[in-house]
Order: structure tokens, then sequence, then C-alpha cells
């Protein structure tokens, strides 16, 4: 305040320095990369990053750290940006963030860092994400980072089980305690919905493929295509392997689908089955790989999320003329991060919002010829605090479409809980924890976290998650004390 | 791991059946009459559902049998002995439930019978008295006879065309068992093409004798993520890879099913195709 008045009795205050604008970061442009699998987004030279780095006012009381799940040192690492010492900003990062690569791409930092940012009172804020990915990719493109000394083996076996964002997190924080680390992961290929769900376009798999390595560099043991609950049960793995406690990561993995009619007609897909097909299972390179996907034409997807706009985006890709977005709010209410929704626009995806979809509708020899929609309007806020669509009656139009992907969530991933008997599931079968820090199961020495106990969430509150578990398994280790879950837990 | 023990060519003319026994052994021990699993048959290659003949807990070798009647298959019957299978994921799906029913049919058609094999057996064990019967096109392409003989109590063939046992189909000797002979038959466990299986279904639904089908739809993860082995039954959308492969047979939809399963006809062509000009990736 006083600063203020000041400057206002002050005519001869000096001239304000004139304001950097945010940095834009050079994309490939819309047309030609609506035609590749290449990254949309081509991170910033040095010298962006350094202009960007130089907008940084370096709080002495930093908010955005506030926002960051995982809590980087964001000011610490920017600075070493503005003193050219990008080695060093990796190694800040790294203390609390293993995957600063995939997090500069994916996390939703508008929401998280970037959001808490002093600067985005008055102007735009830093953008911290880009920054994250240009040092990162700094130590990508400059051999490997240098492996850090670790603590003598304690003699503690953690298992892992599941090789997505949360799991790679506690994998990598228990290893660096000197504890004995294997990650039980059920595809053939480790990272989770990183390398399933997020297409290559977005992220591209090397740079997952480079983490998962690093990890096993520091002696993480990955077991692949162990599907825990099928060839070993959470049981068998502390009382006949010896595993003095167990992380549950294994996600919100099965895709819901919408109960309308023609929902199980050829050329009707789960927007995981189509990712993966084309993600884990490359697709888009068929016949030089074996796994197959159909090139249609015209592709509607369902739902509102970043997973529709990797659906979409991808349809685009395989050669869709017409790719739409199918959404029964309106853009608005979109969960998707604006980015994502904007970079979607410009390649060309169709938005047709305020419309649900009611029938799906095929020919005689199954496949989908076409998708029955009814127009909505904006009614009263839901329980989401989002305005409930209300359909507009005799709206009913059908859109031409050979094929429909629905994208409209997930839910937990049953496995794990049908074979552990004594492991408490939520009525909706996520599994109950003490609380988000703890991590604690109702079965001794078992720790949850990710999107098998939140619901479908993002990678990086994933590996927040897999942080506090990790601490939290630290402490068990050390202490052996559990709680006790509405007094009939064990002890 | 996965590295082929043991091959053994059933049938040398297209579509040639091939067994081999693999070295498995967190397979072998964890796995139970009924569950399947997915392999990847070297580094480009796609997950594809194969099910399992037999398994060796002790030896920690589990057996898979399958006709050569896509790239995959084609692919996986150039390995020998020696050679590793990339990746083999499971056991998967739900074992198949094993009680005493009291007498059991176990019905297997072409290689439906290899699957159909640790069932009896887990059958017999349980106390049931196990009559199989097993349906080939000829004589010299069914499989799997001395095995069944061992698992089960009987085994009747059919034949196609009529030159080894019952002249006919699967069906006809079990509606022979049923209206002629007057069998009592508490459950019928059928494996075979999907077509096959309708059939057998419709002859036992009148008699209201319970009938499991074991469905092998199209799969890409095989745990409940994608969907894609999706079927309708009892008016309600299942997925064989986590809540079968074995469901009431007389509540599946197979017409839904076999036009489910022609999906990719126009891509396994284009691979086969290719695959026979030898441009196929080998390990």
């Amino acid at each position: 305040m006083s600063d203020e008045k000041q400057t206002q009795g002050a005519p001869k205050a000096k001239p304000k320095k004139p304001k950097i604008p945010r940095q834009a970061m050079p994309e490939q442009d819309p047309h030609v990369r609506a035609k590749n699998f290449d990254s949309v987004t081509l991170g910033y030279a040095d010298e962006q990053a350094l202009t960007e780095a130089s907008r940084c006012i370096q709080c002495k009381k930093p908010l955005c750290v506030q926002g960051c799940p995982v809590s980087i040192d964001i000011p610490g690492f920017i600075k070493a940006i503005k003193e050219k010492d990008y080695a060093k900003a990796v190694q800040v990062i790294k203390e609390t963030n293993l995957l600063p690569a995939v997090c500069g791409r994916v996390c939703p930092q508008e929401e998280q860092c970037e959001q808490k940012c002093i600067l985005g009172k008055k102007q735009e804020p830093v953008a911290i994400g880009r920054l994250e990915r240009f040092v990162a990719d700094y130590e990508a493109a400059h051999g490997e980072a240098p492996l850090p000394e670790l603590p003598p083996k304690t003699g503690k076996k953690i298992a892992v089980v599941g090789a997505g964002p949360g799991g790679l997190t506690v994998a990598g924080d228990l290893i660096r305690k000197g504890h004995d680390v294997t990650v039980f992961e059920a595809l053939h290929k480790a990272g989770g919905v990183l390398i399933y769900g997020i297409p290559e376009f977005r992220l591209p798999k090397a740079i997952v493929e480079r983490e998962v390595d690093y990890l096993q560099k520091l002696g993480v043991v990955f077991k692949m295509n162990h599907v825990i609950g099928k060839i070993r049960t959470i049981y068998q793995l502390m009382k006949e392997d010896g595993f003095d406690a167990v992380f549950i990561g294994s996600g919100a993995g099965l895709p819901w689908f919408m109960d309308i009619p023609g929902e199980n007609l050829n050329g009707v897909f789960s927007a995981n089955e189509y990712l993966t097909r084309n993600n884990l299972m490359k697709a888009f390179d068929f016949p030089n790989y074996d796994t197959p996907i159909k090139r249609f034409k015209n592709v509607a997807v369902i739902g509102g999320g970043n997973v529709a706009m990797d659906s979409v985006r991808t349809a685009l890709r395989l050669g869709a003329d017409n790719a739409y977005i199918v959404y029964r709010r309106g853009r608005e209410e979109m969960p998707a991060r604006t980015e994502e929704i904007e970079h979607a626009e410009h390649e060309g995806v169709q938005f047709k919002n305020l419309t649900a979809p009611v029938r799906i509708l095929g020919n005689e020899d199954g496949w989908v010829t076409g998708l029955e929609c009814l127009k909505m309007e904006l009614g009263e806020p839901d329980a989401s605090g989002r305005r409930r669509p209300i359909p507009i009656e005799g709206s009913e139009f059908v859109l031409d479409m050979d094929a429909v992907i629905i994208a409209i969530g997930t839910s937990a991933n049953p496995l794990i809980g049908q074979t552990t008997p004594d492991l408490k599931l939520t009525r909706r079968g996520y599994i109950e924890v003490e609380n988000e820090t703890t991590c604690r199961t109702s079965k001794n020495g078992v720790f949850a976290g990710g999107d098998i106990v939140t619901g479908a969430a993002t990678v990086i509150l994933a590996m927040g998650a897999g942080r506090n578990a990790a601490n939290a398994i630290q402490e068990y280790l050390e202490t052996g004390e559990w709680w006790t879950p509405n007094g009939d837990g064990e002890k | 791991m996965y590295e082929i023990l043991k091959k053994k060519v059933w049938q040398e003319e297209k579509p040639r059946i091939t067994e081999f026994e693999v070295d498995a052994p967190e397979i072998a021990r964890a796995h139970r009459a009924g569950q399947f699993v997915i392999l990847i048959v070297d580094e480009n290659g796609e997950r594809i559902p194969l099910t399992i003949a037999d398994k060796d807990a002790e030896k920690g070798t589990i057996s898979i049998l399958f006709q050569e009647v896509g790239k995959s298959t084609m692919c996986l019957g150039k390995l020998d002995v020696g050679d590793r299978i990339h990746h083999i994921t499971g056991p998967l799906g739900k074992p198949t439930h094993v009680e005493k029913f009291g007498t059991v049919v176990c019905v297997g058609g072409g290689i439906g019978i290899a699957p159909v094999h640790p069932i009896a057996k887990a059958m017999k064990e349980a106390g049931n008295k196990v009559i199989s019967i097993l349906g080939a096109r000829s004589k010299d392409l069914l499989i799997y006879e001395e095995e069944m003989k061992a698992a089960s109590h009987e085994i009747r063939v059919t034949t196609d065309d009529g030159t080894y046992g019952r002249h006919g189909f699967v069906t006809d000797e079990l509606k022979a068992m049923i209206e002629e002979e007057k069998i009592p038959i508490d459950l019928v466990v059928v494996i075979g093409p999907p077509i096959m299986m309708k059939f057998v279904c419709k002859v036992t639904e009148p008699h209201k004798i319970k009938t499991f089908a074991s469905l092998n739809t199209i799969m890409v993860d095989g745990t409940g993520m994608c969907g894609a082995c999706r079927v309708t039954v009892g008016g309600k959308t299942r997925f064989v890879c986590v809540d079968g492969p074995e469901f009431d047979g007389h509540q599946v939809d197979f017409e839904e099913m076999m036009m489910r399963q022609q999906q990719y006809l126009t891509e396994e062509k284009i691979a086969v195709e290719r695959c026979e000009k030898q441009t196929c990736h080998k390990n």
C-alpha cells in the first residue's frame, strides 16, 4: 500500500521496466501436425528459456511451490536457469520430482503452480511447466544424469503394484532409501497411462522409457506381465515372497460405457482400447506393427476430458475427414486442459457441445453408420458445481459416423480387490485408505495411492500420492506402527 | 523365461496345428483350469489370447496349442525349441467353477479340445463322472485324444466326414446322449468355434442342462482395461477377459459375438500376405 502511495505522489518515479511477455512455445503447424504423430510442442530454445526465466521475481515465500503436488523448489530451479546452470536446475527438480520431462509436458500447471504465481495477478504467470520441460530436455540431450549415491542396503523389500506414475515415484523414492524395490506391471511395458494412454504427440514414449531405464540403473527390478491378483496375490507377496510392504497403484483402468443401444457394434471403442492400440501397440504403424487399427473417416469421440481430446486428435492423425467431440455440456464445463482443447480446435476437430448421444446406429453387417444425438441446454449447477445439462425435447438429430469412441471416464480395476479379501474397498470399488497422506489401507503393511484410491485424476496427483506413500512406507519400516481402521483393523 | 522346451506339430497340413511346452514357472504355478494367457510373439507383435492346454506346476511349464490362422500364429509356428516367446501374461480370466456336479460332459471342437482338457481333468479330480465329446473335421485332424481319455471316464469322437467315431457333429452325439441314451447330465462345458458353441447351447437349453461356454474373443490387454472383448450375456455387456472367459451359454448373444469377431478381417489378410512373403519380423 505505502509503495503505491509513494508512486502516486512522486511523478519522477523511475520509468517502469517494459513488461516481458510470457514466452510462447514453438509448435508444429496445426495443419502439418494433424497428419503426424510427432510432438506437437517443440520446447523452448535457450534464448526463450532465459527470457522466460528472467520474468520470475524469486518470491521469498513462493506460492507456486504450494501449488505443486510434489513441492518442487520452483524459484530454485528457475534461478539456476537464469545462471545458465541447467544441470543444476535439473538436480533441483529431481530432488522432489523424478519425472520432470513428463510433468513439464502433461501437468495441468494452469491449475497448480502457475495458477498461484504472483505475476498472474496483473499479467501472465511464469511458464513454469515449459521451463521444467526445457531443463529436462536439456538433460536428455546432454547425456545421462549422474546416478545419486545410494545408502547401504537396508535388507527391506518393497513390492510396488503397477508401473504408472504413482508406482514409479514410490520406486524411485524407496530405492534411494536403500530398500530393494520390485515393481510388478500387468502390461509388457512400464509407464502405465504414460505409455498406453497419453499419445506420442503429447508425450514421446522415448521419454518414459528413459525414466524407467534410470530407475532400473538405480536398482529397481521391473517384473512385466505380472497381473497381481492373478499370477500372485498381495497375500502371497507378503507371506511367501517376503515383501515387507506393498504399494498398490493399479489405477482406474476399467472403461465406462454409456449403456445406450448400439454400443457393441463394430466401430465402437472405449478410449482406452483406441489409445492402447495406438500408443502401446503402435497400431498407427500397422502393418509394420501387428496390432491393427481402423482408419475411419467420420469419428465421434464422446466426452470432454483430456482423454477425449487425445482420442479425437489421434483419429485426425489416422486420417479422419471429420473428427468430432460430442459433449453434453458447454465448452466452459469441459474438464480438459484449455491448451488441449485449443490444440484440438487448431487441428480441425469439430466440437458438438451441448449434445448428448442417445443411440448408435448400425448396418446389417454390424458396423456403425451414425450417432443419434439430443440437443441439451444448461440448467442449475449440479453437485460438481458445473451447470447441469438438460435435454431439449424433440431435438434429436443424426450425425453420419463410422466410429464412436467413448471417453466418459474409467473406474477402479477390480482384480486386486477381488483377490485380497481383507482389503477394504469403497462402495465404488476404490481402495479405502486412512487418508491421502499416510496412504495406509485396512491391511497391515499395504499402502495405496493414485487413481485406485481417488478415481481417475492426473499424472502429477498420482505422483504426489506416490511421494506420500513412500514417506509413509519409510516410517512404517522404521517404526512398525500401523493404524486401527474403525477399531477393527489388524495390529 | 518363456523358452520353448518342446514342439509338437499335430497337423502339418495348412492351417498347421502346433503345441509348445513353454518354460513359465510362475504362470504354471498360478494357473487354474479355464484360465488363459496373452502372448506377444516378437518385438512388433500384437497381444493375442491363447488357451492353456496343460501345465506342469512342478516342472514350471505350460502347454499352448494353436492353429496358424493369422499372422501372429503363423509367426509363432515358425519358432523352434530353444526360441523364446517375447512376452506371456497370465494366467488371466476367472477359473472354471469346479465342484462335484455329478455327470459333466466336456465338449471340445477342433483345437477347442485343448482348453477343455484341463477342465475335464479338474472336474474328474473333483469327483465328477466326466464324459467328453471330441469333434474334428476328419480323423487326421483330431487332437488330444489320448490326453482326453486320461482326463475323462469316457470319450466319444465325432468327425464331419465320418472317418472316425460318429459321422456328424458334436451336437448329434450330445443330442443322442440326452434324448436316446437318456444319460442324466448335470453340466455341459463347451469350447470350440462360436457357431458350434451356439448349437451346443441350443441342444441343452430345452432340457435345462446348465452349460458353460468358454469364449475366445478379440482382446488387447486382457486385464479389463479396454473392453475389446465385450459380449452381451443376459442382456448385459460383460468383458470376456475379466468376467469370463466362461459364461452361462444360454445367456450369451453368439450372433453379436461372431459379428464382432469379423472386425479386423481386412487387416488380418494384409498381415498374412506380408508374412507369407517372408517380410515379417522373426525373432
